[in-house]
C-alpha cells in the first residue's frame, strides 16, 4: 500500500474550476426564464395601423383612436389655436422639436404636423404613462391666466401646448410623441404608417 | 430530559426535536419583562401574514388573470361567491391594516434603537420584509383590474423607464408589452400568489431567527443578558409563553375588534383602502381625473412628485425607502431608548414623524404650487434628519458642527437658486426658512446648548 498524499493545490484547482463552470451555467439557464418576460411574439405582432376618418372632426374638436393599445389624438386645431402656438415658443422646454425619438422627421416643425390645422399625438404623458386631459379653453380658473390651451396631465401636473410641446418647470421633460402617419386622401389619416419614401 | 417523555411526542421528539424548538423560541425564551404597549405590533405582523395567506388562498379559487374576466371575477366574488365579500373585504382591509401595524413597528425601532448593535440584522431583515410587502401589495393593487390599478401600475412600472439607457428596456420587460396588460397582469398575479409570498415567508423566518438569537429590546433599551442570575437566566427576563403569549392575545382580541368594525362598515375607509376610481374597469385610453395611491405608499409619492426631474424624483423616492437601511449605521448614539436620549433627538424623531405623515397627506392631494413646495420642504425635513443624526449621534466640535450647518444650508440654497422661477419665487424664498430653521435648531443647537445631552441609562429595567 502506497502512502497517499493529498495534492492540496490540485484539488483547490478541481474546486474552484468546478464552482465557475456551474456558476456559469447555472447563469446561462436563467437566460430562458428572464427571456419568457419580455413581450411576446403575440404582442409585437399586434401593432397594425389604424386608419381614421377626420371629415367629421370640427376646428377645436379632438377624437381619440387606439393604436398599439396606446390613445391617439387627433386634434383639428382653430385658427387661433394655430397662431397662439408662436405665442408659446418662449415658454416650452423644446420649441423646435430638437429631440429626435419624439417625432417622425416630418413633424419637426411648429406645429409639429404634416398640416397645420391637424395634430396627431399619442395620448400619453411623457413623464409617466398617464393620459393628460384636453384643455383647449384659454384662461380656464384651475390652470391659470396664462393658460392658451393645450394638455394638461392631472397626475403630477405636467403641461403641453397645443403641438404637445412640454411646458418649461413641469415634471415631464420631453414633448408628447407625434406617431408616425400619413394621409391617404384629405380627410383619411393613416396612424403607424409613413408616407413613402418619408423618413 | 427530554428524552423523559414518552407517548407520541416522545416518538416525534426522538426523530424531530420539536420540544428543543418549543423551548428555544417559546416556554424557555426570555423576553424582558418590561414590553409595553409598542411591543404588540410584531406578533400582529404575524397574524395579519397568516390572515392575508388564508383569505388570499380563498380568493385565488375565484378569481380570473386574465385582462378580460378579472374585473368582472372580482365583482363575481363580491356578489355571487357565498361570503366572498367577506373574504375580499377581509383582504383588502388586511393589506391596509399590515402597513398600519409596519408603520407602528417600525416606528417601535426608532424609538427604543431597536436597529442598533447587536440588533442590525433584524432591523436589514425587517427592511426586507417591508420592501416585499410593498412589492406584494402593489401588485396585489392590479389585480382587480380597475382604472387606478390601471394607472397606478403604468406610472409606477414608467418609474423604471425613467432610468437612464436601460430605462425603456427595462419597463418593457416588466410589462412583458408596450403597455400595461394581460401579460402584465398576469404576471403580475404570479408574483402576487407565488413568488413574493414565499420570499416574504423566508425572510420573516430569518427575522425572527435573528432576533430569537440576540434576544429583544426593551423600553429601556437595557440589555437583559448582561445580568443574570445564578441559574444563567436573565434577571430581568420572562418566559416567551405563556407571559407574552397571553399579553398578545390581548393584543390581537383588541386588533380584531378594531379590524371587524374596519371590515364590516368601512371596507372602502372613504376612497383610502380601495380608491373610488378603482369600482371602474380598466380603460388605457382615460386616465381617471385624479390619481394617487393608496395611502401607504403617498409619503413615497410625494418626494416623487417634489423633485421636476423625473430620474432624479425617482432617485429621490428610492433614496428615501433605501436610507432607512443604513439607520443602524447613521444613527451612531449607544443609547438606545427615546427615554434616555436627548431632547434634541425627541424633537427631532417628531418632526421626523410629522413630515412623514405631512409627505403623506399631499401625496392624496391634487399638485398646486404650494403642496409642490412644501414637499419638496417636507423631504428635505425627511432626508435631514438622517443627515444631522449622522452628525450629533456622537460627540462632535463646535466647528463641526457649524461646518456642516453651513454646507446644508449653501446646498438648499443652492438648489433653490437653480430651480428657481419667477412664477414661485416668493413661495420658495418663504418656504426657505423651514429646512433652515431645522438645521438651526438641530445643529447650531447641538453645538451651543444640553439639548444634545443624553441622560443616564440604568444598569436593570425599570418597570
Amino acid at each position: 500500500m502506497s502512502e497517499h498524499v493529498v495534492d492540496t493545490g490540485r484539488r483547490k484547482m478541481l474546486t474552484v474550476s468546478a464552482s465557475v463552470v456551474g456558476a456559469v451555467g447555472a447563469a446561462v439557464a436563467l437566460v430562458p426564464f428572464v427571456s419568457t418576460m419580455s413581450p411576446s411574439a403575440r404582442a409585437l405582432a399586434s401593432g397594425a395601423p389604424v386608419e381614421v376618418d377626420i371629415s367629421k372632426l370640427e376646428p377645436g374638436q379632438k377624437i381619440q383612436v387606439e393604436w398599439r393599445r396606446k390613445p391617439v389624438w387627433i386634434v383639428r386645431r382653430s385658427d387661433e389655436m394655430v397662431s397662439l402656438l408662436s405665442s408659446t415658443e418662449e415658454r416650452v422646454r423644446d420649441p423646435n422639436s430638437d429631440e429626435l425619438s419624439q417625432q417622425p422627421e416630418f413633424a419637426r416643425n411648429q406645429a409639429r404636423s404634416l398640416k397645420p390645422e391637424v395634430v396627431v399625438l399619442v395620448g400619453i404623458c411623457t413623464h409617466l404613462g398617464c393620459s393628460p386631459t384636453f384643455r383647449p379653453e384659454l384662461a380656464p380658473a384651475d390652470l391659470g391666466p396664462d393658460w392658451v390651451g393645450g394638455f394638461y396631465c392631472p397626475c403630477h401636473g405636467s403641461s403641453f401646448d397645443m403641438a404637445g410641446r412640454v411646458y418649461k418647470n413641469v415634471p415631464a421633460n420631453k414633448n408628447l410623441e407625434v406617431p408616425p402617419y400619413k394621409y391617404i386622401s384629405d380627410n383619411l389619416i393613416v396612424v403607424g404608417e409613413l408616407e413613402e419614401g418619408a423618413a | 430530559m427530554t428524552n423523559k417523555v414518552g407517548g407520541i411526542i416522545g416518538w416525534v421528539d426522538s426523530r424531530l426535536p420539536v420540544i428543543e424548538f418549543w423551548e428555544a423560541h417559546l416556554s424557555k425564551y426570555y423576553a424582558p419583562k418590561n414590553f409595553n404597549f409598542w411591543y404588540f405590533f410584531g406578533s400582529l405582523a404575524l397574524l395579519i401574514l397568516v390572515l392575508q395567506i388564508v383569505t388570499g388562498i380563498f380568493l385565488t379559487m375565484h378569481y380570473k388573470p386574465d385582462a378580460e374576466l378579472a374585473f368582472a371575477s372580482v365583482e363575481y366574488i363580491m356578489r355571487d361567491v357565498n361570503w366572498g365579500w367577506l373574504v375580499r373585504y377581509m383582504h383588502s382591509t388586511g393589506a391596509s391594516a399590515f402597513f398600519v401595524v409596519i408603520y407602528l413597528h417600525m416606528l417601535r425601532g426608532l424609538m427604543y434603537g431597536s436597529f442598533k448593535e447587536p440588533r442590525e440584522l433584524i432591523w436589514l431583515f425587517g427592511m426586507m420584509i417591508y420592501l416585499c410587502l410593498m412589492a406584494e401589495a402593489f401588485m396585489g393593487y392590479l389585480l382587480p383590474w380597475g382604472q387606478m390599478s390601471y394607472w397606478g401600475a403604468q406610472v409606477i412600472v414608467n418609474l423604471f423607464g425613467t432610468i437612464p439607457v436601460i430605462g425603456d428596456d427595462l419597463a418593457l420587460w416588466i410589462r412583458g408589452d408596450f403597455v400595461v396588460s394581460d401579460a402584465t397582469l398576469n404576471r403580475f398575479f404570479a408574483l402576487h400568489v407565488i413568488a413574493v409570498p414565499i420570499v416574504l415567508l423566508g425572510l420573516v423566518v430569518a427575522h425572527i431567527a435573528a432576533l430569537h438569537t440576540v434576544g429583544s429590546n426593551n423600553p429601556d433599551g437595557v440589555e437583559i443578558k448582561k445580568n443574570k442570575g445564578a441559574d444563567g437566566i436573565p434577571l430581568d427576563g420572562i418566559p416567551f409563553h405563556p407571559y407574552y403569549t397571553v399579553k398578545d392575545i390581548v393584543g390581537i382580541v383588541v386588533f380584531l375588534f378594531i379590524f371587524a368594525l374596519v371590515v364590516f362598515f368601512a371596507p372602502e375607509m372613504g376612497g383610502y383602502f380601495l380608491e373610488h376610481a378603482n369600482f371602474e374597469p380598466a380603460n388605457p385610453l382615460a386616465t381617471p381625473e385624479h390619481i394617487a395611491p393608496v395611502w401607504y405608499f403617498t409619503p413615497f409619492y410625494t418626494v416623487l412628485r417634489a423633485i421636476p426631474n423625473p430620474f432624479w424624483g425617482v432617485m429621490a423616492m428610492g433614496a428615501a425607502v433605501v436610507v432607512l437601511f443604513f439607520l443602524p449605521w447613521i444613527d451612531k448614539n449607544v443609547v438606545k431608548s427615546i427615554r434616555y436620549r436627548s431632547t434634541l433627538y425627541k424633537v427631532n424623531l417628531f418632526v421626523f414623524l410629522v413630515s412623514f405623515v405631512w409627505l403623506g397627506y399631499y401625496g392624496v392631494q391634487a399638485v398646486t404650487p404650494m403642496a409642490s413646495q412644501m414637499a419638496l420642504r417636507l423631504s428635505e425635513l425627511y432626508f435631514l434628519f438622517f443627515a444631522v443624526l449622522a452628525i450629533y449621534s456622537t460627540q462632535r466640535s463646535v466647528g463641526y458642527y457649524i461646518m456642516w450647518f453651513i454646507v446644508f444650508v449653501g446646498l438648499i440654497t443652492i438648489y433653490d437658486v437653480y430651480r428657481n422661477n419667477p412664477e414661485i419665487a416668493e413661495l420658495t424664498w418663504k418656504t426657505w426658512i423651514i429646512p433652515v430653521a431645522y438645521l438651526f435648531v438641530t445643529l447650531i443647537g447641538a453645538a451651543f446648548t444640553n439639548l444634545d445631552q443624553d441622560k443616564p441609562v440604568p444598569v436593570r429595567v425599570t418597570s
